[in-house]
Formats: structure tokens, C-alpha cells, sequence
């Protein structure tokens, strides 16, 4: 049995980024406060020391430039690895993300791929209000060219770094803010794992609760009420959102007739309805009731807490859901 | 300083007639690339360079194979004096698989990844970040190449320009910054758009060296670039050169060109980089009536193979359509 660690989120990722450091002289971070600050949530403290400040870059405020760098480097030979705040300064590059990053293996003819990471904070939950708040990683997650990934665990914090610096092509890792602190046990020695597949975290035969990233732990929450009520309730965690592991979503549906779909991301144009449609255009004839789905409410997020509460996915709106299926 | 252009200060006639040639190779280009607009074999945007041959021309002498290129939208001169075969242009216009691009670019996207061409961007100001980037590659390699980023003046504009100004000052990056003035952003005038049309000025809120030059003289635009150049390799710290040209044909062929008059543009005709630049070697005696035909000749020998190299070009099988989204694993 390998030899696990206990750790935070924030220090798994670390742990990830360290381990990149270490081995591959062409990785290098850089973002804004990633070096002297230590990162806005912590998760590079420490590197700059380690590593220096050729390979941990503090960045200007210029979101749309540093992603762009990162895609000349990557271009250039090295690997990249993009720190940026949060998803909310990530609309700031935008432009680079979905119209350089994206495109220019394809563009190109297949000339030239950008081996490049991108790492930002997303989600709400925290009272930081209307711009502090999003979860576009769906957005993302529309882009044919990048993939996108969304470690729910603390394992997966630090296996997706390294998954990603082994992608050709432009990876984007989306971490729920409130992750930041969750401890969980890692094997420090274990190697990338494989972030084709999504992840059974419960079994159950009752119904799918598919979700991922910050939404898991409400979910697994719920899906534990739901024994009580003796429904058994499975669990994926998608763990990638481009490309969905459609497999793993219609298999389990296949079993329990019924799923919900848990996003923090408002419900119109989600990427819950894009499950909801891959689930009908695979699993029509499987399901004994509609797919339903707990999305935020459709409202910029306001900073009182209990409103915020009330725009968010939550244990008891799952539990409601599902029960509403039966 | 085109009338008093320093014709011998490049050596011999040999380069001399080879910065006309490339010119003449890129005006004839064009000239067939809007026929064949015309004739509905190139569709999407089509943004001719003509009148601005001596930017890409000069520009491109002070580079070796080893520096990078990034470029705009309007890319078919900068692409002709890298060095790019011509029948990979015209054939990537045509849409079909011998393009530079396979037939995903176009006119606007020429890519060539031997001759460190590293693509025509169609939002403005996009590539720059890009040339940052590619820069700070080559400084962690430790390798001693030069980024050369062509921009418009309404790239100036956006807040990329200055970010990657910006960029590559504070962390000393080799980027030669390029501006090729045109003095219009699509149809807005420079002094409709900027507050300060001394593009070259700008650099001064970074500390980056800076000067101007006028782009219809070729022999001053590589002059200056090759200044420019050496001290990018020199100092490894980026350099804004801003060449003052002007476009003859309209923003593209969807343009009617409205914003400007046509005496205007007859003025700037007057100074075309071609013939200023023919006139004077004449002037000279360096070059003689059969010399310019023997050019002509050859150019249009060399466009007549481009074009048939592109019309017997196969189209992409549609099958292909998703390839290279991600890369085959």
C-alpha cells in the first residue's frame, strides 16, 4: 500500500506544481502575485524561494498579455504553466484563450500546438458578490481545441497538474475556491492520473447525481440523505468537462433511470443542459423520468449572505430534486 | 529622404535589385491575388499590402532564419519576404490542402513553421502577446533570436499594445516591435483614433528605444531595421520601430473606401515604394530598362506557377475536417 500524505488542496496543488518544477526544466509559472505574494490563495507560497524568479514569474495586471506570453512560450519550446486570479479576471484574456490558444493547431494546419496550463480560482460562496462569484468553466468547456479540467479532490488538485503538462494542447484547470482548504489523503509518488475518465465516488442504483469540481461535496452530502430515504444515489464526478466522458454518464444512467445534474453555473446554455442533452441523446429510452437539473439561480451574485445562499446549489435543492423524480 | 535615399549604403547592386524584385514579387502577388477575388477563386476578407512593399521588404532583411515573425491579417507581403513559395500563398487563398495553412487560414492566417512564421492574427493587437511570448522562450533557452511583430497603428489602440510593451521592457525581452503606420485603422483616421499620432513617442513610457522611418523608402525601412535589429540582439530589450507607409488599395476588397479622397490617395501614389525606388536606381545607372523587364519576367513567370500550383492543388477530404483540433495522440 503507497505511502499517503495528509494535505490541503492548496498544498496538493503545490505539490503538483513542485513536482513539474522539478522534473521539467521548461516548465515555469507565472501570473499575478504567484512569487513574492505566494499566490492569492496561497498555492505557490514558498516556490519562488525554491525555484526563483526566472521560473515563478509575478505578472503585471495585464490578463490578456501574460496568457498570450504563455501561448508565444509555449510556441517557443517551454511549458507553460498560467496562474490566472480567478475565472472572473480570466474574461480579460479571453481573446487569446478562444481565438489564439484554441485555434492554432488547427489554423495552422497542424503546424504548431500550444502545450500550455492554465490554472485559475473559480466559483462563488465566498460573499465576494457579482464579480468575484462566476463559474464560466462551462464557457470554457464550449471551446473545441482546449480541454478542461476540474479537480473536485484533493488527489486530483495535484494529479491534474501533472496530467496536463503531459497534454499537447492547451489545458485549462478550474479550482472551486472553497477547495482550497479540504484536506485529503495523496500519494505524493503516484504519477499523473488518467483524466480521460470520470469518477464513480458513490455507488447507487437509484439515481445519477452527475456534478463536479466545488459542487461534490453538496452532492455527496445529499446522495448520503438520500440513503436515509433509501435511495441510493451514485455519484460522478466528471473530473473533465471537455472532452465529457459521455461513457461513463450513459452507462450509470443505464443502471438507475434517473439523473440530476449538479452545476454552479446559471442554468440557461450550462453545461448541465449540455449533459441533460448528451443523457437524452444517448439514454432516451433508459430513463424512467426527466433529467432535472440544480443550476445557480439566474441572477448576478448578490453579496448577503443568505441571498447568496439561496442564487446556490445546495444539499437540500438536490435532495428535492430527486425526489421529485420518483 | 526618398528623394536623397541612400541607395549605395547596402553594398551592391545585387541587393539592391533583390529589394526591388521582392517589391515587385509582392505587388504582382497582390495584383493577381484581387483578379482572382474577383473571379471568385479567394473569398473571405482579402487585405491587399499594396503601396506598403517596402515595409515588409526592409523589414525583413535585418532578420536571419533563426528570428520569429508574427504578423497581422494583412500577411501576404511579410509572408512573400520570408520567403514562403508563393504557390503555398496563393494555394492557402484558394482554400486548398497545399496552402501554407492546409485551407483552415486563408489569406488572413499564413503560417509556415520552417521559417519561424508564426501566423497572421485577425483580431488586432493579438499577435503581440504572442511575439512577448516567443521572446520570453528564446531568453529562458538562452538563445540569441529576435522577435519581429508586425502591427497596424490601430493595433496602438488596444490595450495589448501597451501591456506587451509594457511586458517586454520589465523583463527585458528581445521583441522588435514593428509598426507599420498606415495612417488609417480599417477607415478612422490616426488622428481620429489617438491622442497622440507620434506612435514612436509611446515608447518613452516604457523606456524602450524608439524611432521612425518612412516606410515608402526601402533602403531607409532596412536601414532602420537593421538598427532596430542589432540593438534587440544586442541589449535583449525590445525596440518600437514605427514605419510610416500607406495602403493604395482600400482596408479589403468589402472596403469602398469612402473615408478618404481620391487625391489623397493620387498623392501618396506619387511616392509609391516601387517606382521612387526603380527611378532612383535608374538615376544611377544600376538599372536599365531590360534589367526591370528580365525582373518582370521572372516574377510573372514565378506567380503563373504559384497559380497553378494552387488551382491543381486537391481541397482537404472533409473527413479531415476535426484533424488537428487536438493533437493525434
Amino acid at each position: 500500500m503507497p505511502a499517503t500524505t495528509k494535505m490541503t488542496y492548496r498544498e496538493a496543488v503545490r505539490s503538483g506544481l513542485r513536482e513539474a518544477l522539478r522534473s521539467d526544466p521548461r516548465v515555469f509559472l507565472m501570473g499575478e502575485d504567484v512569487g513574492r505574494y505566494g499566490g492569492a490563495f496561497a498555492v505557490s507560497m514558498g516556490l519562488l524561494e525554491e525555484f526563483g524568479s526566472e521560473r515563478i514569474r509575478d505578472t503585471p495586471l495585464s490578463e490578456s498579455t501574460f496568457v498570450g506570453a504563455g501561448i508565444g512560450a509555449a510556441l517557443g519550446g517551454m511549458r507553460p504553466i498560467v496562474e490566472i486570479m480567478t475565472v472572473n479576471f480570466s474574461l480579460l484574456a479571453l481573446d487569446q484563450i478562444l481565438n489564439n490558444a484554441a485555434t492554432l493547431r488547427h489554423m495552422s494546419g497542424g503546424q504548431f500546438s500550444v502545450p500550455l496550463v492554465v490554472r485559475m480560482a473559480t466559483g462563488g460562496g465566498r460573499q465576494l458578490a457579482a464579480q468575484h462569484s462566476h463559474s464560466l468553466e462551462g464557457w470554457y468547456a464550449h471551446i473545441p481545441g482546449i480541454k478542461v479540467l476540474a479537480p473536485a479532490t484533493v488527489e486530483d488538485a495535484r494529479g491534474m497538474v501533472l496530467a496536463a503538462l503531459l497534454e499537447p494542447d492547451p489545458v485549462f484547470i478550474f479550482e472551486h475556491a472553497t477547495l482550497y482548504p479540504l484536506e485529503g489523503d495523496v500519494d505524493e509518488s503516484a504519477g499523473p492520473p488518467d483524466i480521460t475518465r470520470a469518477a464513480v465516488r458513490r455507488n447507487g442504483g437509484g439515481v445519477t447525481l452527475i456534478t463536479y469540481g466545488g459542487s461534490l461535496g453538496k452532492t455527496q452530502q445529499a446522495a448520503g440523505q438520500l440513503a436515509l430515504e433509501n435511495i441510493g444515489a451514485e455519484v460522478i464526478d466528471l473530473r473533465t468537462l471537455r472532452p465529457l466522458d459521455t461513457a461513463a454518464i450513459l452507462s450509470s444512467v443505464g443502471k438507475t433511470h434517473r439523473a440530476v445534474v449538479i452545476d454552479e453555473a446559471w442554468r440557461t446554455g450550462s453545461l448541465a443542459a449540455e449533459i441533460s442533452a448528451v443523457i437524452m441523446e444517448g439514454a432516451f429510452d433508459d430513463l424512467d423520468a426527466p433529467v432535472a437539473r440544480v443550476c445557480s439561480e439566474e441572477a448576478p451574485m448578490p453579496y448577503a449572505k443568505h441571498l447568496e445562499e439561496a442564487a446556490l446549489p445546495s444539499a437540500d435543492k438536490i435532495v428535492t430534486a430527486v425526489r421529485s423524480l420518483f | 529622404m526618398s528623394e536623397t535615399g541612400s541607395v549605395s549604403a547596402f553594398g551592391d547592386r545585387d541587393h539592391l535589385l533583390l529589394l526591388l524584385r521582392e517589391m515587385i514579387r509582392i505587388r504582382r502577388f497582390e495584383e493577381k491575388a484581387a483578379e482572382l477575388y474577383s473571379l471568385g477563386k479567394i473569398r473571405g476578407f482579402l487585405h491587399l499590402y499594396i503601396g506598403e512593399e517596402a515595409v515588409a521588404v526592409g523589414a525583413m532583411q535585418a532578420l536571419t532564419s533563426e528570428d520569429a515573425i508574427v504578423a497581422t491579417y494583412r500577411d501576404h507581403g511579410q509572408a512573400l519576404a520570408r520567403g514562403i513559395p508563393p504557390g503555398s500563398l496563393m494555394a492557402e487563398m484558394f482554400g486548398k490542402a497545399n496552402g501554407c495553412s492546409r485551407g483552415r487560414g486563408g489569406s488572413m492566417h499564413f503560417f509556415d513553421a520552417p521559417r519561424r512564421f508564426y501566423g497572421g492574427y485577425a483580431i488586432v493587437g493579438g499577435g503581440l502577446p504572442i511575439a512577448v511570448g516567443l521572446a520570453l522562450a528564446d531568453k529562458l533557452q538562452n538563445r540569441q533570436r529576435v522577435t519581429a511583430c508586425f502591427f497596424g497603428d490601430g493595433a496602438v489602440a488596444e490595450g495589448e499594445f501597451h501591456e506587451s510593451m509594457n511586458l517586454a521592457a520589465l523583463w527585458g525581452l528581445p521583441v522588435l516591435f514593428l509598426c507599420e503606420n498606415n495612417l488609417y485603422a480599417m477607415g478612422t483616421a490616426l488622428n481620429r483614433h489617438q491622442s497622440q499620432i507620434d506612435i514612436s513617442f509611446k515608447a518613452r513610457a516604457y523606456a524602450i528605444p524608439s524611432d521612425s522611418v518612412d516606410g515608402m523608402d526601402v533602403t531607409a525601412v532596412e536601414e532602420a531595421a537593421r538598427l532596430a535589429v542589432q540593438t534587440v540582439r544586442e541589449s535583449g530589450f525590445p525596440y518600437l520601430l514605427e514605419v510610416r507607409a500607406y495602403r493604395f488599395r482600400a482596408h479589403s476588397m468589402a472596403d469602398p473606401d469612402l473615408y478618404r479622397t481620391k487625391q489623397e490617395i493620387e498623392t501618396w501614389k506619387t511616392r509609391d515604394p516601387i517606382t521612387t525606388f526603380s527611378g532612383r536606381l535608374r538615376g544611377r545607372g544600376l538599372l536599365n530598362e531590360s534589367d526591370l523587364a528580365a525582373i518582370e519576367s521572372a516574377v510573372g513567370a514565378e506567380i503563373a506557377e504559384a497559380v497553378s500550383f494552387a488551382e491543381a492543388g486537391p481541397w482537404e477530404p472533409v473527413s479531415e475536417l476535426t484533424k488537428d483540433v487536438y493533437t493525434a495522440r
